[in-house]
């Protein structure tokens, strides 16, 4: 057991538990805090893996920005604990069954082509530079469109979120 | 070294916990952060492939990921909010006017 | 050869007559549409004599002078053209039906006059003789069935024209319903020949043929099946047994329907067709004594049945498939040449028959029950003088045209190994007995006391448009048996002369021919006078059972009460066809066909799939419930089977690994 996989397995557990977590709190203000606990452990696993820059937009944009949003929204419309209504036979029937499904499906699919995937050069650092040169000549035209898309975006939030007009 | 399928097995893990979610709370912002999770359980499996491949288009990918998840959440807690003044709740059983 | 070039003329003129009257008749006065018709059918017949004028100018080499016009079928290496053929045998069957086609037509214009539909009635009759004559201007099996098909066709339209009274659709639908069984042992006869052949045009087969190894008797070879097959099609056709049963329903249509199709033309299509095809025949010993055997005892048969009815025409229809019957006896026993002189004389004294019938029964006012006639000898001089004329040529009494004909079958039978002896013998028997009914006819409607209320019934001479046809008629059955005189009386066989380049291709040896000669010349002046004898027999026995002792029928009807009922039922033939073919068959449509499949499995499987639909949608439906959370699950659901799908190959081994 060497240091990484050791580390490896702190995060993971982390993650996981955190994701449990989510489903089995009843408050959404502590699903919203497990959702944050398992994204600083994903940065962590991107840290492990040596993509820095994704690790520092993940900790940033996502748990920064769009938590906090998730957080600010919650306070804002008061959501208070979770009602006990059952109105889909369906979702309570086929709920589990499906999920175990799925993710034998993926297990299945991973273990299954466990050998052809290896790691050609352990852990080296991904250089920011390397990544931003292909971010702004290969993949220039996604990047303005997603410029595009957040305008739209922000437009959007603020035209639904107006109070009406008395 | 941690081997790359152990990532890929913990995504999918994450993602079908997500699905679980997804299917069985009530709570619109909590089916909405249950989406995100998917996502994230996603951006691990890229950042994966682009460490085994030793290409950086996932995480490539992963950024335009994040940017996407951010704008929808912006826009999808702007509907959130305009549903809970419309509904008085926030359970996603209250909204069924397609309900013969 | 301006009409042999073009000789499609003749079958167009009838054509476009048909079509004027039919489609613009109906506004027209009678005299319009008589100006179409006769002048169509008319100028049809001129065109004949001048075609034949032409034809007795060819030289030899060139008859049988067949010209093709257009290809109508080309399917692989069948063809099927519209092509026209003219031998001596087309000759006199054109010259019989434009004639008497013609003469017909005219009477009809009297007969007719005060009918409704007159348009339609010759607009039918013009079609008739449309399809009559391409049946035997054909040069091909094909073209011949269309013509065969289409006098059919006409057959059924004439007999139900007064389609308001339920006996004649009746009879019409019989009429058609009984030739196409027939038609269908033709159209597989059609089928064999063209398999062995490989082709149905007459000249080729009939030459390749004649090179083929003739079938022995009672084998049943190729040809023998084929003629076989095509002799059920003139069964149906000519009504003989035992398809005859249409013939005596068929007098609901007009007596010049009668007179025309079931007399003079129409019916001797069947034996046209078997004496065209006697090249096949006489390589087939066993289908022309079929051919002989059937014909004899039709013969007999309907002349039973004819001693006793008491319907003018009934008696005429069952004496027309008697005679019809001598004309396949003389096929059979391989006098192809008599049985088409025969074909030829039956038209003239038949057709007058129906036509002086259709006179009697225009002046008793439409009664057409032989018990409420009696004594018109005097009143109606014309009809009755012409009638007798034909009683005595059918009857046989020479110098009449019937005598002639009947003769030279009946010696034809005599020679003809096979038991020629017992054809001879009900050839005689038969000859006796149409002499008797047909006497019997006379007796009862001309002479005696008059049956029936004088003062009711104006009896009245007909119009010249009906009358100058029987006389012409009338003539012709006393001389058109002259162009056949038998050697004995010092007259070479014209007519026999003129057919023998058809009818000698394909026969046996010279010397055979000669030694048959020999023998005729010592029998015909004997059998001449046995059957002049036969017919005084049944004159006498008429005239002391109808004239002299008028009360004796009744007492024979009583004292033979069972043999009576069956002859004047006709045998309770066509109740034993209801009951086993017309019963069953009406059983097998009503329950089988119309509620087993077409209710119970066409519109089960239309309906099954509407009901099918909406219960799919009833079941379907409940996909949309309008709860967001089931939406969710159906999108999970969805989301799986893709990745599923993508996934598969690489998660297969684990999936195979797990099952086994």
């Amino acid at each position: 057991m060497n240091p990484p996989l050791l580390v490896f397995f702190v995060l993971a557990a982390m993650a996981v538990i955190g994701a449990i977590n989510l489903i089995l709190q009843r408050h959404p203000i502590h699903s919203a805090l497990s959702l944050i606990v398992v994204m600083v452990a994903l940065a962590g696993l991107y840290l492990l893996m040596g993509a820095e820059f994704v690790a520092a937009v993940q900790i940033i944009v996502y748990g920064g920005a769009i938590m906090v949003l998730f957080v600010f929204v919650i306070m804002l419309l008061n959501a208070g604990v979770e009602e006990h209504t059952n109105a889909s036979k369906l979702a309570a029937l086929a709920g589990v069954p499906l999920a175990v499904v799925l993710m034998g499906v993926l297990a299945a699919t991973v273990a299954g082509s466990a050998d052809r995937v290896q790691v050609l050069t352990p852990g080296s650092v991904a250089p920011t530079k390397a990544l931003a040169n292909l971010l702004f000549q290969d993949f220039v035209y996604p990047f303005e469109l997603t410029s595009f898309l957040i305008l739209v975006a922000i437009l959007g939030a603020i035209v639904l979120a107006q109070r009406e007009k008395a | 070294m941690v081997p790359t399928h152990y990532y890929l097995i913990l995504s999918a893990i994450l993602f079908g916990l997500g699905v679980v979610a997804f299917v069985f709370k009530r709570n619109i912002i909590t089916i909405f952060m249950s989406i995100e999770l998917m996502l994230n359980a996603v951006n691990l499996a890229f950042v994966a492939f682009s460490q085994a491949l030793n290409k950086l288009d996932g995480q490539v990918f992963v950024l335009f990921v994040i940017v996407v998840a951010a704008a929808e959440a912006a826009v999808g807690l702007g509907i959130i909010i305009l549903i809970a003044r419309n509904r008085q709740s926030l359970n996603v059983e209250r909204v069924d006017l397609l309900k013969l | 050869m301006l009409i042999l070039d073009n000789l499609w003329i003749i079958p167009l003129l009838p054509l476009l007559g048909s079509a004027t009257n039919g489609l613009f008749g109906a506004k027209w006065p009678n005299k319009i549409v008589n100006y179409v018709a006769v002048g169509s059918t008319g100028l049809s017949f001129a065109c004949a004599l001048e075609a034949v004028h032409e034809f007795f100018q060819l030289s030899p080499e060139k008859i049988p002078w067949v010209k093709p016009y257009f290809s109508w079928i080309v399917a692989g290496d069948f063809r099927a053209g519209f092509d026209l053929q003219v031998d001596q045998l087309t000759v006199v069957m054109l010259l019989v039906v434009t004639g008497v086609g013609w003469l017909i037509h005219i009477y009809s214009t009297g007969y007719m006059a005060h009918e409704g539909g007159y348009y339609r009635f010759f607009s039918y009759l013009n079609l008739f003789m449309f399809f009559m004559l391409i049946l035997v201007l054909a040069a091909n099996y094909s073209l011949l069935f269309v013509g065969w098909e289409g006098v059919g066709l006409c057959s059924y339209l004439l007999i139900g024209f007064y389609f308001l009274r339920k006996s004649a659709s009746d009879a019409g639908k019989k009429a058609f319903i009984v030739n196409r069984i027939g038609d269908f042992g033709f159209m597989l006869g059609m089928f064999l020949l063209f398999r062995t052949f490989h082709t149905l045009d007459f000249v080729p087969m009939f030459k390749d043929a004649v090179s083929q190894q003739p079938d022995a008797m009672g084998q049943l070879g190729t040809i023998t099946v084929a003629c076989l097959l095509i002799f059920v099609g003139a069964t149906g056709k000519s009504a003989q047994l035992p398809l005859y049963v249409w013939l005596p329903d068929a007098m609901e249509g007009p007596t010049p329907v009668s007179a025309l199709i079931h007399a003079a033309t129409m019916v001797t299509a069947g034996v046209y067709v078997v004496a065209r095809s006697h090249v096949l025949f006489m390589r087939a010993p066993t289908a022309m004594l079929v051919v002989a055997i059937v014909g004899c005892a039709t013969a007999i048969f309907a002349a039973t049945i004819g001693l006793v009815q008491t319907d003018i025409k009934k008696v005429l229809a069952y004496s027309t498939v008697s005679q019809l019957g001598y004309m396949f006896l003389a096929c059979g026993v391989g006098a192809f040449s008599a049985g088409i002189f025969h074909l030829m004389t039956h038209a003239f004294f038949k057709a007058l028959l129906f036509l002086a019938a259709g006179s009697v029964i225009h002046a008793m006012g439409g009664e057409q029950d032989m018990q409420h006639m009696g004594g018109l000898s005097k009143k109606i001089r014309w009809t009755y003088i012409t009638m007798l004329t034909a009683t005595l040529a059918i009857a046989g009494f020479p110098p009449l045209a019937g005598f002639f004909s009947k003769d030279s079958i009946l010696l034809s039978a005599f020679q003809s190994e096979n038991g020629g002896h017992a054809l001879y013998a009900v050839g005689l028997l038969t000859a006796l007995l149409t002499s008797f009914y047909m006497f019997r006819l006379i007796f009862l409607t001309f002479f005696g006391k008059p049956r029936y209320d004088e003062h009711k019934v104006h009896v009245h001479e007909s119009p010249k448009s009906m009358l100058v046809p029987l006389m012409i008629l009338a003539v012709l059955s006393i001389v058109g048996g002259w162009l056949a005189a038998p050697a004995f009386l010092g007259s070479p066989d014209y007519f026999a002369r003129f057919l023998e380049p058809v009818f000698a291709q394909g026969a046996g040896g010279e010397a055979g021919a000669a030694a048959a000669e020999a023998a005729a010349h010592a029998l015909e002046i004997p059998l001449a006078i046995v059957a002049v004898l036969t017919a005084a027999i049944g004159l006498a026995v008429a005239w002391w059972l109808y004239l002299s002792k008028p009360q004796k029928p009744a007492e024979f009807a009583k004292s033979m009460k069972g043999a009576y009922t069956t002859l004047f039922n006709k045998y309770y033939v066509d109740e034993l066809y209801a009951a086993l073919v017309v019963k069953p068959l009406m059983w097998l449509s009503r329950s089988v066909l119309w509620q087993a499949v077409d209710v119970g499995v066409i519109d089960a499987a239309v309906n099954g799939v509407a009901s099918g639909a909406t219960d799919i949608g009833d079941g379907v439906r409940h996909a949309q419930s309008g709860n967001t959370r089931s939406y969710a699950v159906w999108v999970v659901i969805g989301a799986l089977v893709i990745i599923a799908i993508i996934f598969w190959p690489y998660f297969r081994p684990v999936a195979v690994g797990m099952v086994r």
